[in-house]
């Protein structure tokens, strides 16, 4: 077995080595370097490790992992807060694109939204779905060190995409951009996740399976499905990073955008959705308000969402049904929207005080309420007079923003101070002053950003259908560029106070999680770093 | 008929119709007599960390959980 | 009364439970993709349609490397003012052999589906290498580089017999030129007629203005025949579709 392990991963190391030799790209071999250094030192661990007695700890909840997730939310939600600041001041001042390939604006945006969705989000789903599901169901993990395996394998898909953009290898795909052999690793290490979670289900001494979990099942599942369909493609060489898609012109469009609304559905809500749904009733002690309200969410919410996509081809080349049938169920999603939040926001009736003492809490209504304002604001877009005006405008944007910033960071902060305490066996969080400092910019930061981005939206929208009383167009496209730039300016300033926000909370969780402040735990066992 | 009206027709008529007759059945079983107690036990699971924290053997838990019910 | 314990079996089993949401998840995305494949009337038959030259393919490559569609779209919508400021309206025939489409979502910067022939090769050039030399309140990042960057021929036949794989009609003897109609579509003093017999309307000139072929040149040429291709006398809308 141990002969096996170490020949494998010197197969990796050399095959590795002679693709970035042949690489065509630079992408392409950078990224073949990369893969040759990990399984290298697979490898050297791999010999060192043979003969040792294999430590056993199947006892307790499996939490290194989950220690380890926290840390790198934190970390990958800061540089990709970070690098949305920067493109945000590149679109008001031009010249930060620095007249360097790798750092326009076109190649650092599916930096910033990969950065944010899939590394922030992506590592705060992973670490939150595996701490509520061995909770929820009285069990460790299972499969031993196949969690570890979908972190690390995480993260190498992170760095893989990241440094991918940066060199140029895109298959420009919204929030699908990474190639080919990026998505195979992907596809692998997504299986691996669902077999952890699906045992440890299986496995559960509960009788119920919690509905946190039917959303987390949910949504592993149906991001297996969208990933590998819409990844589909034909690599032009296997020693080069560029491949074409399988599908073209209207439907490789209608498939992108029913993977890319279901990657907002089912990875930024239905993901999230579990998160809520342990977290709130846990932080304010108390059981989520209707049960039943959660199950019908559940249904309604998976059925619906998966027809929605359409509607971001409002008026395209896609034909007319398909367009009408993507409105009306983006429409019907606002009312399993709206039961979500209200389920959430009720389970605090009777607890309500509790807001005044509890910042965390209150992070959690706020992202809540920003859900319901986004999960409203979504399906109005997607009437098609109202799409007609907002497409292709910054309104579109201010959406997102939202929703990402408002819900799912909001929700995912509000996650991580309740788990840094616990998994690092301290009392309380360091400062709850700094929480409610945190919760303040992050929020008027989201104001500044939303409010600049309808102002924006609507009057490019406004001034590119203007037509003069002999009906020829009043404005230039160049007129409206002009016309953005304040609003850009109040959009940066809006990020750059929710990045400080983040700023404070990595600091408050790091004295945290050291003990800072906190002289009584010195006998304490658990460590920053996660052991492997 | 061609393939696309004949998979249009279905999609629009009977793939609808079982769509909403499963989304209503999952509705209805919701609401069926005895499942109270369910609901009331299954949304209390967060509460029950305590019970099975470093427990290797397999200790089935009390039916119901009475001290946060709703 | 077997139907209600039915419900416990899904609420307790976690593999049903995977099963059962995923048959729900997919039956949207079969119901709405699925029908596009076999639709007659999805894309449109109009004249003109051709696959891209070995150059505006590299050039298109370039295009999607450097993220120009998170910033322009591809597809004018039949409204009013979309019409009058870009030209007809986009047709779905018009994007049958991108793979992947570039519609784009955002129009940070103008729509560019048929952008091709309006401006001159030099304004393309001096624009792309510093925007705000032609258009003074422009945004977009600098594109110098391109100038630099030299092509590689050869590496054409290769993207040609993989977009001929997924269904772009490429023929043996498209594969087999690759290289060479490559070479020749910026020379106006070579054979060019054979390329453009097999590329109608493929336009042939120095499109950079240097001597070498760089990947100024083949975007440049993408650029130019974004949207010259269809001819719309010979197009018919359909009442609906």
């Amino acid at each position: 077995m141990d002969i096996l392990k170490i020949l494998t991963f010197a197969f990796i190391t050399l095959f590795a080595v002679m693709a970035a030799n042949f690489g065509l790209d630079w992408a392409y071999s950078i990224h073949a370097f990369i893969i040759a250094l990990c399984a290298f030192y697979m490898f050297i661990r791999s010999v060192r490790q043979v003969g040792e007695p294999i430590a056993v700890t199947s006892t307790g909840y499996q939490d290194d992992v989950v220690r380890a997730g926290v840390i790198a939310t934190s970390f990958w939600g800061l540089a990709g807060f970070l690098v949305g600041v920067y493109i945000a001041f590149q679109l008001a001042f031009p010249a930060l694109n620095l007249d360097l390939p790798f750092t326009t604006f076109g190649r650092l945006r599916p930096l910033h939204t990969s950065a944010v969705i899939f590394a922030f989000g992506g590592n705060a789903l992973i670490a939150t779905s595996f701490y509520i599901v061995q909770r929820t169901s009285g069990a460790r993990l299972w499969g031993g060190n196949l969690c570890w395996f979908v972190f690390w394998g995480y993260q190498l898909f992170i760095v893989l995409a990241a440094t991918g953009y940066l060199l140029g290898a895109t298959q420009s795909k919204e929030y699908a951009e990474p190639e080919w052999y990026v998505d195979i690793w992907l596809t692998l290490v997504w299986v691996a996740y669902l077999a952890v979670f699906l045992g440890t289900l299986i496995k559960r001494k509960e009788p119920h399976i919690y509905v946190a979990n039917w959303f987390f099942l949910a949504f592993i599942v149906t991001v297996a499905m969208l990933h590998i369909v819409n990844n589909l493609s034909m690599p032009v060489s296997i020693f080069g990073s560029k491949s074409v898609q399988l599908f073209s012109g209207v439907q490789d469009a209608l498939t992108q955008w029913w993977y890319g609304h279901n990657a907002v559905g089912f990875f930024l809500t239905a993901g999230f959705l579990g998160m809520m749904y342990y977290f709130v009733p846990k932080q304010a002690n108390k059981p989520v308000f209707s049960y039943k309200l959660s199950i019908i969410h559940f249904w309604s919410l998976i059925f619906l969402y998966i027809w929605a996509g359409p509607h971001h081809l409002h008026y395209t080349a896609l034909p007319d049904w398909a367009q009408t049938l993507g409105m009306v169920f983006s429409i019907m999603l606002w009312m399993p929207s709206w039961g979500g939040m209200i389920n959430g926001l009720m389970t605090l009736n009777g607890a309500w005080d509790k807001l005044r003492t509890d910042p965390v809490l209150k992070m959690m209504v706020i992202s809540l309420a920003f859900y319901g304002m986004s999960t409203f604001e979504g399906p109005v877009m997607s009437i098609k007079v109202v799409n007609s005006l907002s497409h292709y405008t910054d309104w579109t944007i201010g959406h997102v923003h939202s929703g990402a910033l408002g819900w799912n960071g909001m929700i995912t902060f509000a996650a991580l101070y309740y788990l840094t305490p616990r998994l690092w066996n301290r009392d309380s969080l360091y400062s709850l002053s700094m929480v409610n400092w945190h919760f303040w910019l992050a929020t008027i930061g989201i104001i500044f950003y939303a409010a600049s981005m309808w102002v924006t939206g609507i009057m490019e929208g406004l001034m590119w259908r203007e037509v003069d009383a002999q009906g020829f167009l009043v404005n230039s496209f160049a007129d409206t560029v002009a016309a953005k730039f304040p609003m850009y300016v109040v959009r940066g300033t809006g990020g750059l106070m929710y990045l400080a926000g983040a700023i404070i909370m990595c600091v408050n969780l790091w004295l945290t999680a050291t003990g800072a402040g906190e002289r009584k735990h010195t006998s304490n066992t658990a460590s920053a770093v996660p052991a492997e | 008929m061609d393939t696309y009206s004949i998979l249009r027709e279905f999609a629009d008529s009977w793939a609808l119709l079982a769509m909403m007759a499963f989304f209503i059945g999952a509705i209805l079983l919701l609401f069926r007599p005895g499942a109270k107690q369910q609901h009331i036990d299954a949304a209390n699971i967060p509460f029950n960390e305590e019970q099975y924290k470093d427990s290797s053997t397999s200790n089935k838990r009390s039916k119901s959980n009475k001290k946060l019910e709703v | 009364m077997s139907f209600l314990k039915n419900h416990k079996k899904v609420e307790r089993n976690a593999t049903l439970l995977m099963v059962l949401s995923l048959g729900v998840v997919s039956i949207g995305g079969i119901v709405e993709i699925a029908p596009l494949f076999y639709l007659e009337n999805t894309i449109e038959k109009v004249e003109g349609m051709r696959p891209y030259t070995p150059l505006e393919l590299e050039g298109r490559n370039i295009y999607i490397r450097e993220g120009c569609y998170t910033c322009h779209s591809q597809m004018i919508r039949p409204l009013r003012d979309e019409v009058e400021r870009y030209g007809h309206y986009s047709l779905a025939v018009e994007s049958v052999y991108d793979h992947p489409f570039q519609w784009g979502s955002k129009r940070t910067g103008p729509d560019l589906a048929r952008v091709g022939a309006r401006y001159s090769d030099e304004w393309h050039v001096d624009h792309l290498a510093d925007p705000r030399s032609v258009v003074p309140e422009s945004i977009m990042p600098t594109y110098g580089f391109l100038l630099n960057n030299k092509l590689k021929p050869e590496e054409s036949k290769a993207l040609l017999i993989a977009n001929s794989r997924v269904g772009v009609p490429y023929t043996e003897e498209m594969i087999e030129n690759a290289e060479a109609d490559f070479k020749v579509q910026v020379d106006p003093d070579g054979d060019w007629e054979e390329m453009v017999a097999r590329y109608p309307k493929a336009q042939v000139r120095n499109f950079d203005g240097q001597d070498e072929l760089t990947e100024m040149d083949a975007l440049v040429a993408y650029l130019q025949m974004l949207g010259t291709l269809v001819d719309f006398s010979t197009f018919q809308p359909e009442i609906s579709r």
